[in-house]
């Protein structure tokens, strides 16, 4: 912190000469450099060289070769060829099921996530008397770790569960089939919604009540107010919730892990089915589940933020302004 | 009337949010012969499933400890690189400044799984498997992009005059820095603090997957992995009773701090 000294100092308070200023300018690069390479090397080595590494690793496959008479296990280019096998086969009907079942979590989870998110906000934005309490028990489900929050549903959907009980059913939810996924979006849906509700709540204490009084004096009833005035002006910051809830699902792992189970069918995401892989210790085809799973992902969010519209780092875009001219005053 | 269907919506919120909640508390306090009871209340009170717990052959006691250097170690880690970066994105000026939030924000896109991979095989390669830098490593570069992003919001928000003056005043910018930036941002650092640890304590995959001696794992990598008595039976009264353990410390932090923690989830979403 004690290297950058009196050139610095010559950045906050404006030099009375150009070329002061542009020597400042330097030197607040480097500095500004220098601060954030700790951020970037980390980065670079927890994400940047496993994607890279991963990428490079789905093209070579695991092999026995032989080498001077004896047999040793080696790796060998083997270029698209895991990218194609995973279509084909078995190999291909277990990534589509894999790839289906991410789509379907992502689809249904986050469209009732929003929905119940949303209602939980607009309920906790009435409340006069005990909204702390209130958003105090909406963070509980939030807190509760994923893992186990898939053994607590594990153990409400047992066959003589407490689900059951109420339900006055005996559905085997955790065997397989249709119903484990219907356990996997429920808990998913507990243990997510609140945190779009709160988000949500949050973009609604921004609106100015007297937009509401006005609309009122127009005659609105109150389903136009929600759909012509709270829905768009609490958009933007549903759109980040939401856009953040899209990406977390589609990777979505120790909840199915641990509610269902491995190699569950009905519930494998694209993230198990790397891990199964990588587990049996082929790692070529795992990291090539990896890395469309990826690719996946980027493709959705990009659609999102282009259909949505949201803004994701747009603060710091109008910051960017007004931060200039508070440097330069 | 109004009134009325007022506290039935909060009582409808609360409900939804704390009743399997509440499951997992009273299923802990069964005896373990009353497992499948369904009413609503444990009769009578038992704390065998506790004492299960921490049997020492589940070295549950170990896993906790565990835990709670994993996740420590990765809060003040992920604190001390995301405080610097987040004050040179708020508050110094250069060029590519939005495109390197965007790139930081951007990497916390990319699935678990692709970098659980392409770690593990490294991680046996240089002999880390079973180690407690193979957990803390990988969460940092988890936890880093979130507490950045928040933290960098935070700074924004502080004054830029306070640090202009100190400096006018014959500070350097490093002092001006530790002087007035960091007691200003205390209150923004201690919640991200917060929600790092939490994000550090409830990580799974990791965990899981780099650690397969017993008295390495993590407290939810342990619990998952407790088995009962007989070959296939869930030992539900124990598990749930050890996620008591595990959980009712956070949601204690989330009742006592629960005004910064929704401003650390929404500072980022909302502004």
């Amino acid at each position: 912190m004690a290297t950058p000294t009196t050139t610095e100092t010559a950045t906050a308070v404006p030099g009375p000469g150009a070329k002061a200023r542009g020597q400042g300018a330097r030197s607040s690069r480097r500095f500004a450099l220098l601060l954030l390479s700790p951020t970037f090397l980390v980065l670079a080595l927890i994400v940047g060289y496993p994607v890279l590494a991963g990428i490079r690793q789905s093209l070579y496959n695991k092999d026995e070769v032989l080498v001077d008479g004896f047999v040793t296990e080696g790796e060998r280019f083997v270029g698209l060829d895991n990218y194609t096998a995973l279509f084909r086969g078995e190999r291909g009907d277990a990534f589509w099921n894999a790839f289906f079942n991410t789509s379907f979590f992502t689809a249904t989870a986050v469209v009732l996530e929003t929905v119940i998110g949303v209602c939980l906000a607009l309920i906790m934005h009435q409340a006069l008397r005990g909204r702390g309490l209130v958003r105090a028990s909406v963070l509980v489900p939030w807190a509760v770790p994923t893992a186990m929050s898939g053994l607590l549903w594990r153990w409400i959907f047992q066959p003589d569960g407490v689900a059951n009980t109420l339900l006055h059913q005996e559905i085997l939810w955790t065997a397989d089939g249709w119903q484990s996924k219907v356990a996997v979006i429920i808990a998913e849906v507990w243990k997510t919604s609140p945190f779009i509700g709160l988000l949500a709540l949050a973009g609604l204490q921004m609106i100015p009540q007297d937009v509401y009084e006005a609309a009122r004096v127009d005659g609105a009833s109150a389903w136009q107010q929600f759909r012509r005035i709270t829905l768009p002006l609490i958009k933007p910051a549903l759109a980040v919730a939401v856009l953040f809830r899209l990406l977390d699902t589609l990777r979505m792992f120790d909840l199915p892990f641990v509610l269902i189970g491995a190699n569950k069918e009905s519930v494998e995401t694209l993230s198990m089915l790397a891990w199964s892989e990588a587990g049996n210790l082929r790692y070529g085809v795992a990291t090539a589940y990896a890395t469309l799973l990826f690719v996946y992902i980027a493709l959705i969010a990009y659609a999102f933020i282009k259909l949505a519209g949201a803004d994701v780092i747009g603060e710091a875009r109008v910051r960017k302004t007004t931060g200039k001219k508070g440097a330069k005053a | 009337m109004k009134r009325v269907l007022n506290y039935a919506g909060l009582a409808f919120v609360a409900v939804f949010c704390l009743a399997p909640f509440y499951w997992m508390v009273v299923s802990a306090f069964r005896r373990p012969q009353d497992q499948f009871d369904s009413s609503p209340w444990p009769a009578p009170w038992s704390t065998e499933n506790l004492r299960a717990v921490f049997d020492p052959d589940n070295m549950f006691g170990r896993a906790l400890a565990n835990s709670l250097l994993v996740a420590g170690v990765t809060t003040a880690l992920t604190l001390l690189v995301a405080v610097f970066t987040a004050y040179t994105l708020a508050r110094l000026d250069f060029r590519f400044k939005n495109a390197v939030l965007g790139v930081i924000v951007a990497t916390s896109m990319f699935p678990g799984i692709s970098q659980v991979v392409p770690l593990l095989k490294l991680f046996i390669d240089i002999d880390w498997i079973n180690t407690y830098q193979a957990m803390i490593v990988p969460s940092l570069g988890f936890a880093l992009p979130l507490a950045v992003w928040n933290l960098t919001v935070f700074f924004r928000q502080l004054p830029f005059e306070l640090e202009q003056a100190a400096m006018t005043d014959g500070c350097t910018r490093g002092e001006a820095f530790r002087k007035i930036i960091i007691p200003l941002a205390a209150p923004g650092v201690f919640t991200t603090a917060i929600l790092v640890f939490f994000m550090a304590w409830n990580e799974f995959i990791i965990a899981f997957s780099m650690v397969n001696e017993k008295s390495m794992q993590t407290a939810t990598v342990a619990i998952a992995k407790f088995t009962g008595m007989r070959g296939f039976d869930q030992p539900f009264g124990t598990q749930m009773a050890a996620a008591v353990v595990v959980t009712v410390p956070l949601v204690i932090v989330v009742l006592v701090f629960q005004r910064r923690i929704v401003v650390g989830l929404t500072a980022g979403g909302v502004k």
